[in-house]
């Protein structure tokens, strides 16, 4: 796999370019939602984790910096972070922070709640971000979404950056709860693991 | 690395703990390791020189060099 680089080896830009132009424009943070059904869809088209291995802009990022920028200690993560209880569970707390996005979308349509101008990190941290809202074009609930689905995409990308400078380079590969769902559904496609 | 040790060892991957991320893919010379159905790596020992890159880069550290009959 050495040797010539192919145009997807060049999708961390895109990657770089995402958060960038959130920051601008936050409603630029609807196209992350490439990053999350293309690898669902090839995983239960096409029952592999192609994107995990050739598409994935983030972990290339991840890749560079954490290797041909040196800003990793290289060191093996701990063995619960690799453990299946981990990993699963957080697969299951991002799908409940996912659907707590979601509902606080609906209660923006529904016009109970008013949009918030607010990038939450880490589930907990609200930044302010309301340069990037430029007015009223859209459904404040367009917003809320844009708003919620940014956090995740800031807030794993933060997570990702820490472990890579902790430990590995990619160490966020292993509890990524898109590589886990992605692989899981593999699993689930072939029914075992046998005759690999 | 003595060169002679160098030539008997082989990749080997826990595939129950492997990730499928594909990172050992990238960087293996040989082209000797695959993801096989999204699930987990495996190598071509035929083709795998022992060089260890993919061992140092798994971010599960999952794979290790184990001396082998060739
Ligand atoms: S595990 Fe996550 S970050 Fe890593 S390559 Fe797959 S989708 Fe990208
Ligand atoms: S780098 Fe490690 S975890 Fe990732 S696919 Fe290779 S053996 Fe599996
Ligand atoms: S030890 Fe070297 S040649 Fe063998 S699979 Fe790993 S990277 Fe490839």
């Amino acid at each position: 796999m050495k040797g010539k680089k192919r145009w997807y080896d060049y999708l961390w830009i895109a990657s770089l370019a995402y958060l960038l132009l959130g920051f601008c424009n936050i409603l630029f943070a609807w196209l992350g939602l490439l990053c999350f059904f293309l690898p669902l869809l090839i995983a239960i088209a096409g029952g592999s984790k192609a994107y995990c291995n050739r598409y994935c802009g983030r972990g290339q990022l991840f890749s560079l910096l954490g290797g041909r920028f040196g800003l990793s200690r290289k060191r093996d993560i701990p063995r619960w972070m690799k453990s299946k209880g981990f990993r699963y569970g957080f697969l299951l707390f991002f799908f409940a922070m996912f659907f707590q996005m979601l509902w606080n979308t609906y209660l923006v349509f529904a016009g109970v709640q008013d949009l918030r101008q607010v990038v939450t990190l880490l589930w907990t941290f609200r930044l302010p971000w309301h340069w990037a809202y430029h007015g009223t074009l859209v459904h404040p609930g367009v917003a809320q979404f844009a708003f919620g689905f940014y956090s995740v995409m800031l807030t794993s990308t933060v997570l990702g950056l820490v472990t890579m400078v902790l430990f590995k380079p990619r160490s966020w590969c292993v509890y990524c709860p898109m590589g886990t769902m992605t692989q899981l559904i593999c699993k689930a496609r072939c029914g075992s693991t046998k005759g690999l | 690395m003595g060169t002679t040790s160098r030539r008997l060892r082989k990749a080997r991957v826990d595939q129950g703990s492997c990730v499928a991320c594909g990172c050992c893919v990238k960087v293996c010379p040989r082209e000797a390791i695959q993801i096989v159905k999204g699930i987990a790596a495996r190598v071509d020992l035929d083709k795998c020189v022992g060089c260890g890159r993919c061992a140092k880069e798994c971010p599960a550290t999952v794979i290790t060099m184990e001396e082998a009959a060739v």
